[in-house]
């Protein structure tokens, strides 16, 4: 195979390659906003006083964390069209991954949350404020910062667990690719350019979410607004770390 | 097709799973000493070559962390059709977790005080004996709980041998429902395994962690 009518291939099959990736990034986007809305949900359960609450939401986490993403996947592909349910692929695969992948974000949350110092409680009740109050305007802002980083590890997680969506008829970026390796015939080729493209999709989130860490870090008064990062003015760094 | 849980098909399920498990314990131990090993050695090999290397491994780990196991399992299976589908789970499962590893080893490494690679050069100690008796003791033992939660992830991570077609328990799972005209049993009891399997595992990694700390 030569590389030219490789290229020829992969200018004919981009439009489809570019709707893979349009599926990918629907599913992880989809998936992440709702396993984050799950996270912080079970993440304040698990770190709740009242029994109950902290016994059940340590039951689902663990019980989504500890059987595998697949197998959830797939019992919501094909377990659940026998209780009457057929679900959407498009579904199936949020469900799965943001149930899995929220069930580890919850225990992000609940460390982040917990590791925000005592005082910082006190000082929020001595000024009166309620529960949400306290969490609202003192605690989480403190927490989110912290939480930021574990999360944007997850996120990556998220996206390559999405490449398991063409085992359940979904047509993504690895289905895709899997089609350009058939109209080539070239392995090397094929998979270069998905997994090219699936670095820079995942290359493009961690950057999104360091800009997300910068601003709710300049928010708290520390570190350099996304403004000056940005600016031409030069950024003061931070002393260079001591290499051994 | 029913939704009615049996326990006559549950029962005829559990040795094909079983037999499954095999495998997929197999991948995970082989895999996690695959891992361990190359992890530590990246690791090493980042502290001691010159910064170029060091850039350059560095760079090739942080490209197969962002891109997708499924993505590299099928990629290394089409392009070396000498060896089995169970090979080659294992070695691309191995080597995708060593690059996780040698960050967790890097921060071990990086926790051991300035002053014991002074002491090791005050002794003129070879830079062979320094990691080997120095430096690798100490940043080893502080990350063992870290290397048991990737053990875990790994664990859970095996099905994805599935799209190599390597039959491990969840493609058994898969097989057994397909042929049995009803999922329902053999992927409940799949996922029941998993968690049978791992969650006492992460309770002592939990413990020892604990017992680590101070």
């Amino acid at each position: 195979m030569d590389f030219s009518s490789n290229l020829e291939a992969l200018r004919n099959s981009w439009p489809r390659i570019l709707d893979g990736i349009l599926v990918t990034v629907e599913l992880t986007v989809a998936s992440a906003l709702f396993a984050f809305l799950l996270a912080v949900a079970f993440g304040l359960g698990a770190g709740a006083k009242n029994i109950v609450l902290r016994g059940s939401s340590r039951i689902v986490i663990e019980f989504f964390r500890g059987t595998s993403l697949l197998v959830q996947l797939f019992w919501f592909f094909y377990v659940m069209p026998l209780f009457g349910y057929k679900l959407e692929p498009l579904v199936c695969g949020i469900l799965a991954l943001s149930l899995n992948y929220g069930a580890y974000g919850a225990e992000v949350v609940r460390g982040a949350i917990s590791a925000v110092p005592r005082p910082q409680w006190e000082a929020a009740t001595a000024l009166n404020f309620g529960y949400w109050q306290r969490l609202r305007k003192v605690i989480f802002p403190q927490a989110w910062a912290e939480m930021i980083p574990p999360l944007t590890n997850l996120l990556i997680q998220l996206l390559k667990g999405t490449a398991l969506a063409s085992y359940i008829l979904l047509q993504d970026l690895t289905f895709e690719v899997e089609q350009l390796r058939r109209s080539t015939g070239d392995t090397l080729f094929a998979f270069g350019v998905g997994l090219i493209l699936y670095f820079v999709v995942g290359y493009v989130l961690t950057l999104a979410m360091n800009l997300l860490e910068v601003r709710a870090k300049s928010r708290l008064g520390s570190g350099h607004t996304v403004r000056e990062m940005f600016g031409l003015a030069p950024v003061s760094e931070k002393p260079e770390e001591v290499r051994t | 097709m029913s939704a009615n849980w049996s326990w006559e098909r549950a029962w005829e399920a559990l040795p094909v799973l079983l037999e499954g498990f095999k495998i997929t314990l197999l991948a995970t131990v082989l895999g996690f000493v695959l891992a361990a090993a190359l992890g530590l050695l990246i690791a090493v090999a980042r502290r001691s070559l010159p910064k170029v290397v060091s850039t350059a491994i560095g760079a090739v780990a942080q490209f197969i962390r962002l891109t997708p196991l499924v993505v590299q399992l099928l990629f290394v299976y089409y392009m070396l059709p000498q060896f089995t589908a169970l090979q080659i789970g294992i070695v691309v499962l191995g080597v995708h977790y060593s690059t996780y590893m040698a960050e967790v080893y890097r921060a071990g490494i990086d926790a051991v005080p300035v002053g014991q690679w002074e002491a090791a050069r005050a002794l003129s100690l070879p830079p062979v004996r320094t990691w080997r008796a120095v430096i690798l003791p100490q940043a080893v033992r502080r990350v063992v709980p870290a290397l048991g939660n990737y053990a875990v992830s790994m664990f859970k991570d095996t099905p994805f041998l599935f799209t190599i077609s390597v039959v491990e328990m969840v493609t058994a799972a898969q097989q057994f429902g397909a042929s049995h005209f009803s999922y329902l049993e053999s992927l409940t009891l799949a996922g029941l395994i998993f968690l049978v399997a791992s969650y006492p595992t992460s309770l002592l990694i939990r413990r020892l962690e604990r017992r680590l700390a101070y």
